[in-house]
């Protein structure tokens, strides 16, 4: 019992293990931040060791997905409570246009996105999760992650356009 | 869907794109792509789209990862990090994304013991929450022997959470006959007189997250850290009741012996 119980947590172990590089990848992505990304990495871990116990089976990088995708959206929420002061930068275009955009450019594109956009769109282009892996982390169905990449997909086209991003609609 | 002439949609570029879209529906996608260049420009557009941003982020990946994240580091953290960690595991839940794992997860050990003592919690609650004259046996003026004594009646140290920060004031505690023997029952009232429960016993189950459910007009969040469960209940409001929640959590895992 004892030693089938040990097996089972050190592969639990080593699945975490294997998934940091790709956690913090995303995290980067998702926050554009490397300290509050890897803040947010860390928050990841300690929850998933400590909540081991309530994952029996399944895909633990999936599981990792969502509990960082959750713990981000948290994040953001806590901070719109807190009132902000934000320099509103309005005529603030991308310095170049199309397809080619540089790094900066990419950064600004992924920060006009709504925050489930952005993690639709990461968890498929860069993390390279299937339609039905994203609607599992996000708790949505398969048609609100397709209908979320379209709308990044026409916001950030829309971003590198140098128009004013849209109106942002929730959801 | 594998009729050629069938016109391809905007879903099916993405999926396209994505490698998302069936073997068999591929020919005609690309056929129509060969006759539509706006089509196709947004594809390569798309295409694009990924690839800057795997070049700007996929390095990361390669890094070396910080000593902060290693397992074992925060494994060694771990006991500092219990409060912090106790925070997420309620916000996580808050957010219902985590919901569903843990409620899949759960063995049936443990559901029975959740709803064992969630039932019991919430038949106090009904009974007391009401009580006009005697909602309690000991008033919280007398929080030092309520806490000794309750202590003592369920056999393990009790800590009453402060809810000062959440508008709430202690009104005292009873003694109730829990699933596992005895269980402590705290009351707490708000200012315009709304009551919070806070119910702990032996929880003859394993550790759980947080887990929420209500009837329309009591709600019970219910977790279990060791052997010992509590149960919040207030009203069916899931934001006040889980900020409740956060902060008895919270408490109780600071607090020393436990």
């Amino acid at each position: 019992m004892r030693t089938c119980r040990d097996e089972r947590v050190s592969g639990f172990r080593s699945d975490v293990e294997a998934a940091i590089p790709a956690l913090r990848r995303y995290a980067r992505a998702l926050t554009r931040d490397a300290e509050t990304a890897d803040d947010l990495v860390q928050d990841t871990l300690v929850r998933a060791l400590r909540s081991e116990h309530l994952f029996h089976g399944g895909d633990v990088r999936s599981w990792l997905y969502t509990i960082l995708t959750n713990l981000n959206r948290n994040r953001l929420r806590s901070l719109a409570r807190r009132p902000v002061m934000t320099v509103i930068d309005d005529d603030d275009a991308p310095d170049m246009s199309g397809p080619e955009a540089g790094s900066r450019d990419i950064e600004r594109a992924l920060a006009s996105l709504v925050e489930d956009q952005r993690a639709a769109l990461l968890l498929v282009v860069l993390e390279g999760l299937t339609y039905r892996e994203v609607a599992e982390v996000q708790g949505v169905p398969v048609g609100t992650v397709m209908s979320r990449l379209a709308r990044a997909r026409a916001q950030i086209k829309a971003f590198l356009d140098g128009e004013r991003p849209a109106l942002r609609r929730v959801k | 869907m594998t009729d050629p002439d069938v016109p391809v949609t905007e879903a099916e570029l993405h999926a396209y794109v994505d490698g998302e879209l069936a073997a068999d529906r591929r020919p005609a996608v690309e056929a129509w792509l060969a006759e539509h260049p706006d089509d196709m420009a947004r594809v390569t557009a798309w295409r694009a789209l990924a690839d800057a941003i795997r070049a700007r982020y996929g390095a990361v990946a390669t890094e070396p990862v910080p000593a902060r994240l290693s397992l074992r580091q925060i494994e060694r953290a771990g006991r500092s990090w219990r409060g912090w960690a106790a925070a997420a595991t309620v916000a996580a839940f808050l957010l219902g994304g985590a919901a569903g794992w843990g409620a899949h997860a759960f063995t049936e050990r443990s559901a029975s013991a959740a709803a064992r003592s969630t039932a019991e919690a919430v038949d106090a609650y009904k009974l007391y929450v009401v009580e006009v004259r005697h909602p309690v046996e000991v008033p919280g003026s007398e929080e030092a022997h309520l806490t000794q004594w309750l202590s003592r009646r369920v056999g393990y140290e009790l800590r009453i959470p402060d809810l000062s920060p959440v508008g709430l004031k202690l009104v005292g505690g009873r003694l109730l006959p829990g699933p596992r023997g005895a269980a402590a029952f705290f009351m707490y009232e708000g200012q315009s007189g709304e009551r919070f429960t806070l119910y702990s016993t032996r929880a003859g189950g394993p550790d759980s997250a947080l887990r929420y459910n209500d009837d329309g007009k009591v709600g019970a969040l219910y977790w279990a850290d060791g052997d010992v469960a509590y149960v919040v209940n207030g009203e069916a409001n899931r934001e006040r009741l889980h900020k409740v929640a956060e902060s008895v959590y919270a408490q109780i895992e600071r607090s020393p012996g436990r």
